[in-house]
């Protein structure tokens, strides 16, 4: 997939998280890693790219063509692809797999038969099936955020975002999710991740955009960003994460 | 084991401050040495019961319409157009403060009279549900405004509509956190119909009241009425705990 943005602005109650934010991926770029400090628009970006939030200006192109500003039209792209977000993503009064068939029922108008065998069958691959029936507070957050991660893969969404899936989780766990996202990976899913899980990022992304202030300081392949970061800003953070890993 | 000791205990525990209160209660009424005619009661058993049932009809039936139309005044208030907000509010705040007994006197002397509804029954079950719409507004309104910000967006990254997110995500969460308010409400609702006498309404209150003036009773007719009353909101009440307990999915 080719992910191109240009002069994207986004504004909060006057706090610009992005500011004229511009980029293009590789034509060919599977796994785009989303890298930079925090409040430096990377979750902003992210939803901008999916669909789910629409810039007050600004165009972003996938694969050549423009997501649409409207609310309908929005709404029809954003189906196209499958969130994950830190925290808090599942509906607490649902149990794991009706987490799972309710959208496919209601917005991709499933069958109760093929959405069941959907959910059963993603449950089965991301280890979950003895916790079908459990309601999120009865999973740990790697559980709860491998069911996220099987929601939003069940309509076999063209595009996987996934928002710091692992900040809320304690470091086994985290290497569980990890564990999925890098295995969705290598089985050909394409991928927008914003982290702060370098070392992942580094294995697994084939691209990097790389945020601050609201604006895209690198654009570049992952080997590049790594290996010889042309931004000062990005070679600090980039120390800085590694002094005490 | 542990559930069934606490159960057990608190049943025991129960019994003791029911007849605690019922010794005391009784100890008082000894004392004041007023002389009790049941035999009027019994000869308006019929009349009695005739006023429960109208109190029951009326109150079902504005407990519907104030469901319904709480509801409604809840999403006005969300509404994104402004004039629909106003209304609301404005509605919502007109009716909380002002007395049930000017509404139901304006609302029936003079509106419906225009309008040329002439049923009181009707008229009242209305003006009933119509102002305890406006304190469940307010009930439905905190409860759907508890939802945390990251459901909406959950709701909309699995591709929800607007109508889809408040059937699917947010109502049935609401639900369960409006719920205690709104029994407490729906208790009040069955208790303010007393004042529906005021449009000529024959409910148990204004039976009640007519038994004593003919026959010089009081006491008689007012603890059957309590009583009366109870019989209804105690098992309300305690089917609401149930449903709550049942909706309980968070830790």
């Amino acid at each position: 997939m080719k992910l191109e943005a240009y002069q994207l602005i986004k504004n909060y109650g006057g706090f610009l998280a992005l500011d004229g934010a511009s980029f293009h991926t590789a034509d060919e770029s599977r796994v785009v890693a989303l890298l930079g400090p925090s409040g430096g628009g990377k979750s902003t970006l992210l939803r901008v790219l999916g669909g789910l939030l629409v810039p007050d200006s600004g165009e972003v192109r996938v694969n050549g063509t423009s997501l649409p500003r409207d609310e309908t039209g929005s709404l029809r792209a954003l189906r196209g692809n499958g969130f994950v977000f830190q925290g808090y993503n599942l509906f607490p009064h649902l149990s794991a797999i009706q987490n799972i068939i309710l959208p496919l029922r209601e917005v991709h108008g499933w069958s109760p038969d093929d959405a069941r065998h959907r959910a059963l069958e993603l449950l089965a691959r991301l280890g979950l099936t003895e916790h079908a029936q459990k309601r999120p507070a009865e999973l740990s957050g790697g559980q709860q955020q491998r069911a996220a991660i099987a929601r939003a893969l069940a309509p076999r969404p063209s595009l996987l975002l996934l928002d710091e899936p692992t900040s809320a989780l304690d470091p086994v766990m985290t290497a569980e999710v990890l564990d999925v996202v890098r295995e969705l990976a290598e089985s050909g899913q394409q991928i927008v991740l914003a982290t702060h899980e370098i070392s992942f990022a580094r294995k697994v992304a084939d691209w990097v955009v790389f945020l601050a202030h609201g604006k895209v300081q690198v654009s570049c392949t992952t080997d590049d960003f790594f290996q010889n970061p042309e931004s000062s800003i990005a070679r600090s953070y980039l120390q800085g994460l590694s002094r005490y890993r | 084991m542990k559930r069934v000791n606490t159960n057990v205990t608190g049943l025991l525990w129960s019994l003791l401050l029911l007849s605690t209160l019922a010794l005391a209660l009784y100890a008082t009424f000894a004392s004041v040495h007023y002389g009790w005619n049941w035999q009027v009661v019994w000869e308006y058993r019929t009349q009695l019961f005739h006023g429960w049932l109208t109190t029951l009809i009326i109150s079902a039936g504005a407990m519907l319409v104030s469901m319904m139309l709480g509801f409604a005044m809840m999403l006005g208030r969300r509404s994104t157009w402004q004039p629909v907000r106003l209304l609301s509010i404005g509605a919502v705040e007109l009716i909380r403060g002002s007395p049930l007994l000017v509404q139901l006197l304006i609302g029936y002397y003079i509106i419906a009279s225009r309008v040329g509804v002439s049923s009181p029954v009707l008229v009242g079950t209305l003006l009933l549900g119509l102002f305890e719409a406006a304190y469940l507004a307010e009930i439905f309104r905190g409860a759907v405004e508890s939802i945390g910000r990251s459901q909406w967006e959950a709701a909309r990254a699995v591709g929800f509509d607007t109508t889809q997110t408040y059937r699917f995500v947010i109502i049935p969460q609401a639900l369960r956190r409006a719920l205690p308010g709104t029994t407490g409400e729906i208790v009040s609702l069955i208790k303010s119909s007393s004042l529906l006498s005021v449009i000529g309404i024959e409910e148990l209150v204004q039976k009640v009241r007519v038994m004593n003036s003919a026959n010089y009773t009081a006491l008689e007719g007012y603890l059957p009425l309590a009583i009366a009353y109870l019989v209804v909101t105690l098992p309300l009440s305690w089917a609401a705990r149930r449903l709550e307990k049942r909706f309980a999915y968070e830790t």
